[in-house]
């Protein structure tokens, strides 16, 4: 198992064919406490860099886009009661998606933990 | 934010205080503004309505407007809006809008008749920081030569607003707790020489503190060193407002909208609905006098999902019937709250609506205003 990040501040983490991502640290305490989490339907199909998921603050509504291509396989649903899981545990518990990858090479490219510290300074 | 933009934001005499205090600065109507501290706006919303929060609303206008006497003032400034300012009495504040000949909302103000008998025949207004040009070049174009408009550029505004202000600000001067609602007096606050109106933006007891710019940063302190006080930005604003049912100018009213449609029939007289007098008084005795085709009203989605301003209202049958004006997550509430204009056959407390939230028809319930109750000193 190994995460990678995106420079849409997305952490990646890849188990076999699966990919979970969700939001970074950073990108959490940039947006503030979250109250509302808007998941994909499981089952569905996730294009790399289209809208996957949004998150709302009490402010303002922010896409997040779909690290990978592949097909939904489960969600965070506890995020729909408590949407501040991703606040408190952005990179565990915090989690959003798990899509079963339709292609892997997609994950070439992705920053490891370095780059992206480096990229957030 | 951008450097190249940053350099040419207009900076509040609190500036330093904001950076100074982890305020996350955001360009707002021109100026550089603190939209949260690092407490976050849940949190200073919360405290704002538990105990108070200090808010730097000193990009707002404020001016002087000076006449003869109250009588005349009065009655050239009523030429321009529909509230009624001859009934305003020594040291009251009174909401009004200025309007256009259409009968729509070029901006809302607040007016406050000084005091003491020497100051008679001038009146201190605040308005949006994002009108005040329009305002001003509106009263210099309308207004009798004879009445002076002036401008006040040396003095910052903060709002101390929830139930403990007046204990704070008690702990700081004498007499406060003997103010009333709407009023206005200048009071001495921890040695500060301040004009202080219990009046706000948030549904709760408060202060806007007018203070000259080079002491507002040390008046800020003094309030903050209180236990109580926590400082808040535009965000908790925004949604304490929202909450309280309160108008945003640009987004709730507009050059298009009337005080009628819009609620605002409580702030023009009886005196002011009968005579007219002001732009636009066609309309707005119309439609009191027939009613309107659409009103402003409370929206509550019925489940989680915020809906922003901008979203399109449906009839239950899915035909659009109106915008979303202000949207968003009311944390006193605990769930999302909007609100924004329907035809008046919609805008019945307990119609349902849907609200397209991203494709999707989200049911939701037209909800009386305020959403939670106002607090203020009785």
């Amino acid at each position: 198992m190994s995460v990678k990040y995106t420079e849409d501040h997305e952490w990646v983490s890849i188990d076999g064919d699966v990919a979970t991502f969700g939001i970074t640290d950073h990108a959490q305490e940039q947006l503030g406490e979250l109250v509302f989490v808007e998941l994909p339907d499981v089952g569905s199909q996730v294009e790399k860099g289209g809208e996957a998921a949004v998150v709302e603050s009490v402010k303002a509504a922010s896409d997040v886009y779909a690290p990978v291509s592949g097909e939904v396989t489960e969600t965070n649903e506890a995020l729909s009661s408590e949407p501040t899981k991703v606040n408190e545990e952005p990179e565990t518990g915090g989690w959003l998606v798990k899509i079963k990858m339709s292609d892997q090479s997609e994950l070439d490219g992705m920053l490891d933990a370095d780059a992206y510290s480096k990229l957030i300074g | 934010m951008t450097e190249s933009t940053e350099n040419t934001l207009l900076k509040t005499p609190l500036n330093d205080l904001h950076v100074s205090l982890g305020g996350r600065m955001v360009e707002f109507a021109g100026y550089s503004m603190p939209v949260q501290y690092p407490s976050g706006i849940v949190t200073e919303h919360n405290h704002t309505r538990e105990k108070a929060g200090l808010y730097d609303v000193s990009h707002m206008g404020q001016a002087w407007l000076k006449g003869e006497n109250h009588e005349h003032v009065s009655s050239e400034l009523e030429k321009l809006v529909p509230g009624d300012i001859a009934a305003l009495a020594p040291g009251r504040t009174r909401y009004t809008q200025f309007t256009n000949q259409d009968g729509g909302i070029l901006d809302d103000l607040m007016v406050t008749r000084l005091a003491s008998s020497s100051e008679d025949g001038i009146l201190y207004l605040v308005v949006n920081a994002s009108r005040k040009t329009e305002d001003y070049q509106l009263m210099s174009d309308n207004l009798d030569s004879s009445i002076k408009l002036e401008k006040i550029e040396d003095r910052a505004l903060l709002a101390l607003q929830g139930p403990s202000s007046e204990k704070v600000v008690a702990g700081l001067c004498d007499g406060i707790e003997e103010t009333a609602f709407m009023s206005s007096q200048t009071m001495m606050i921890g040695g500060i020489e301040c004009w202080v109106s219990r009046s706000g933006y948030t549904g709760e007891d408060g202060f806007e503190i007018s203070v000259k710019a080079d002491e507002a940063t040390a008046l800020a302190e003094k309030l903050l060193a209180h236990e109580d006080v926590m400082a808040c930005g535009l965000g908790a604003r925004d949604s304490l407002r929202l909450e309280a049912g309160l108008c945003l100018y640009e987004n709730d009213i507009d050059e298009t909208t009337s005080p009628i449609e819009a609620g605002l029939i409580w702030s023009i007289s009886k005196r002011r609905r009968a005579e007219g007098g002001f732009p636009g008084a066609a309309r707005v005795q119309s439609e009191i006098a027939n009613g309107v085709s659409r009103k402003r009203v409370g929206i509550k989605p019925d489940g989680r999902a915020p809906a922003r301003a901008g979203t399109e209202i449906t009839g239950v049958d899915g035909a659009v019937i109106g915008t979303l004006t202000s949207g968003g997550f009311g944390p006193s509430i605990e769930g999302p709250i909007s609100m924004g204009y329907v035809p008046t056959e919609y805008s019945e407390a307990g119609t349902k609506l849907n609200l397209l939230v991203r494709g999707k028809a989200l049911p939701a319930t037209v909800t009386a205003l305020p959403f939670i109750p106002n607090n203020f000193k009785r």
